[in-house]
């Protein structure tokens, strides 16, 4: 994972501006809900791609921690009437947890074991999320749950939320483009090298997986409780084994590990069958033909054309 | 009912889903040992066997002695397919960009049954007519046996072709070490492609006969699927014996922890497995999968 310091942080102002001014064009709060949406798969996608990227790892159990965090945060503030943002941070710690967990025994065997351990996990919580009626709302969803607050505002309507969740996103992206430059972010380098030198140097390999693996699980649980507090409602369908399979398309799409790259994933995959509504019913033949045609002849997805074409630019102007 | 009896109903509903549970661990399996990748798209095999019986038996209107071989090589056919258009054509050989092909393979295969079939559940006609059984107290129908025995039948083929034939010799050093295999002159490519239609042909042969009694649809095997690859894990990942062993003590788990808890969570049962077996003892009950690292 490089994006080179200086130049990142250009490019993620470039994108501050282009957010604070995207309002100003789009005056469609129906256009603004699918920017909203697609910020909290940003954000979802960026924490999926510091595992991907930095520990070489894939999850199938992002929807579930982005479902945790939208059911424990909604539940949490309308049934118990916790403050919003105190029932957020409650699901984010508990989320951490159950990732520490599926994290420790499973990040240190070679091999796909986190896939598996994931995707069990995912359908596990799918099936809680349908049958504890009495405290989830069941398959018709979990409704009534209030919005989040700054100064005794609410903030309900999309023009609001657009601004909080976009925060979100940038500040997410920083973050996690910080990390690449910390004492973890350079171990985990190593570690993507060779793992045996990294363990010989003495990098606690598994230590860091894992907390990569936690922090990963926090994003999207931060995003999922956003997502609660925004809609109002919560449906067991918007957490299943298939927006895992999406959001892992997203990352893949853009770039396995590259943080613009999951950034263009989110970006190019969110309005998709939002504008196309005929595409809603081909939604699995498409998502599964791009992913398929990606992975065959082009793994390293759009920031591997980038950089492809970049580096061609680069010899023939040399 | 006496507590007998219902206890042998159990085991008999635990046995039939066990069968089908071990023919899916068992194409996990085979799939692994060629290529150590999971192929997540067996559960679409297990789907598309069950709507080529509902086509074939019911609007085609064949005898399930034709219907059922021709089901199964279909499906065999695109086992190949997946092997010799995606997971063998991939530029890229890392684990994890080859299982996500079969992930993404597994969305399209769904997508295309979704649009053949439509959405909605398919009776598909029994091998032979309904008519109650009992034995021990346990009631069941034809179809139970049916599957009891085509699932044995297939296990004594396998383990004849892997033991007694040349190309079953074949394909298992090709499993124990790629490269000796082709130094020996084993054609490793042809090998990695009947692991992908025999794989196909044990998905079709389990949707086959478990349709019968669960309906056919586009989506009915993904369920299974993984249930089977919890079977796998189960017994130990890549481990033949340890497939049809995790594929039978899943399935009487589940019918027997459904019985004596409750059936609203028999679904979970596969998983909460999955995972304890992953924490605890990650090469499953008889050995296999792969050796910590560094």
């Amino acid at each position: 994972m490089n994006g080179g310091g200086r130049a990142f942080l250009w490019q993620l102002l470039a994108l501050a501006l282009a957010v604070a001014g995207a309002p100003l064009l789009v005056g469609n709060p129906y256009h603004l809900n699918v920017l909203n949406v697609m910020a909290l798969n940003v954000l979802v996608v960026t924490g999926l791609n510091l595992l991907i990227g930095f520990a070489g790892h894939i999850s199938l159990g992002h929807a579930a921690f982005y479902g945790l965090g939208a059911y424990v945060s909604g539940i949490l503030s309308s049934t118990h009437g916790w403050d919003p943002w105190l029932s957020t941070l409650a699901a984010a710690l508990l989320v951490a947890l159950v990732a520490l967990l599926i994290g420790i025994p499973t990040l240190r065997l070679a091999g796909n074991y986190l896939v598996m351990a994931t995707l069990g996990f995912n359908l596990i919580i799918t099936i809680l999320i349908l049958q504890l009626d009495e405290f989830t709302g069941g398959p018709s969803g979990f409704s009534g749950i209030p919005p989040l607050k700054v100064l005794g505002h609410s903030l309900a309507s999309d023009q609001q939320f657009y601004w909080l969740v976009w925060t979100a996103a940038l500040l997410g992206l920083l973050l996690a483009r910080n990390l690449a430059d910390s004492r973890v972010g350079r171990g985990l380098k190593a570690l993507h090298d060779s793992p045996v030198a990294a363990a010989a140097v003495g990098v606690p390999t598994a230590a860091y997986k894992v907390k990569v693996f936690v922090l990963s699980a926090v994003y999207a649980s931060l995003a999922g409780s956003l997502y609660a507090h925004y809609f109002g409602i919560v449906t067991p369908k918007t957490f299943d084994i298939f927006f895992s399979v999406e959001l892992v398309t997203m990352c893949l799409v853009g770039g396995m590990g590259s943080l613009w790259g999951g950034f263009f994933g989110a970006a190019f995959l969110t309005p998709l069958p939002q504008v196309l509504h005929v595409f809603d019913e081909y939604k699995d033949v498409f998502f599964g033909g791009i992913l398929l045609l990606l992975l065959i002849f082009q793994p390293q997805g759009l920031a591997g054309l980038w950089a492809r074409r970049s580096r061609a630019r680069a010899a023939r102007s040399a | 009912m006496s507590g007998w009896e219902q206890l042998s109903q159990y085991i008999m509903s635990g046995l039939t889903t066990g069968s089908i549970y071990a023919l899916a661990a068992l194409g996990f399996c085979l799939i692994y040992n060629a290529t150590h990748i999971v192929n997540f798209a067996q559960g679409d095999f297990i789907s598309l066997g069950g709507l080529m019986m509902y086509t074939l038996l019911g609007a085609a209107g064949l005898p399930a002695l034709v219907a059922l071989p021709l089901a199964v090589a279909v499906v065999a056919g695109l086992g190949v397919v997946l092997e010799a258009a995606a997971v063998g054509r991939a530029r890229s050989r890392e684990i994890t960009v080859l299982i996500f092909i079969t992930v993404a393979a597994s969305l399209l295969f769904r997508g295309v049954f979704k649009e053949v079939w439509g959405k909605q559940a398919l009776a598909v006609p029994p091998l032979s007519p309904d008519v109650p059984l009992k034995l021990l107290g346990a009631t069941f129908t034809p179809q139970n046996l049916w599957i009891l025995g085509i699932t044995l039948a297939a296990i004594v083929v396998l383990i004849y072709f892997f033991n007694h034939t040349l190309t079953g010799r074949a394909m298992r050093a090709v499993a124990i070490n790629p490269k000796a295999a082709a130094l020996m002159g084993i054609d490793t490519r042809r090998m990695v492609r009947l692991s992908f239609a025999l794989a196909g042909a044990l998905g079709a042969l389990a949707g086959a006969i478990i349709t019968p009694i669960t309906t056919a649809s586009y989506n009915v095997g993904v369920l299974m699927g993984l249930k089977g690859f919890a079977a796998a894990v189960l017994g130990g990942y890549g481990n033949f014996l340890g497939a049809i062993v995790g594929g039978l003590s899943l399935g009487l788990l589940e019918s027997l922890g459904a019985g004596a808890l409750s059936s609203t969570y028999k679904d979970v049962i596969a998983f909460v497995v999955l995972l304890l077996v992953l924490f605890v003892r990650p090469r499953g009950l008889l050995g296999g999968g792969e050796e910590t690292r560094v």
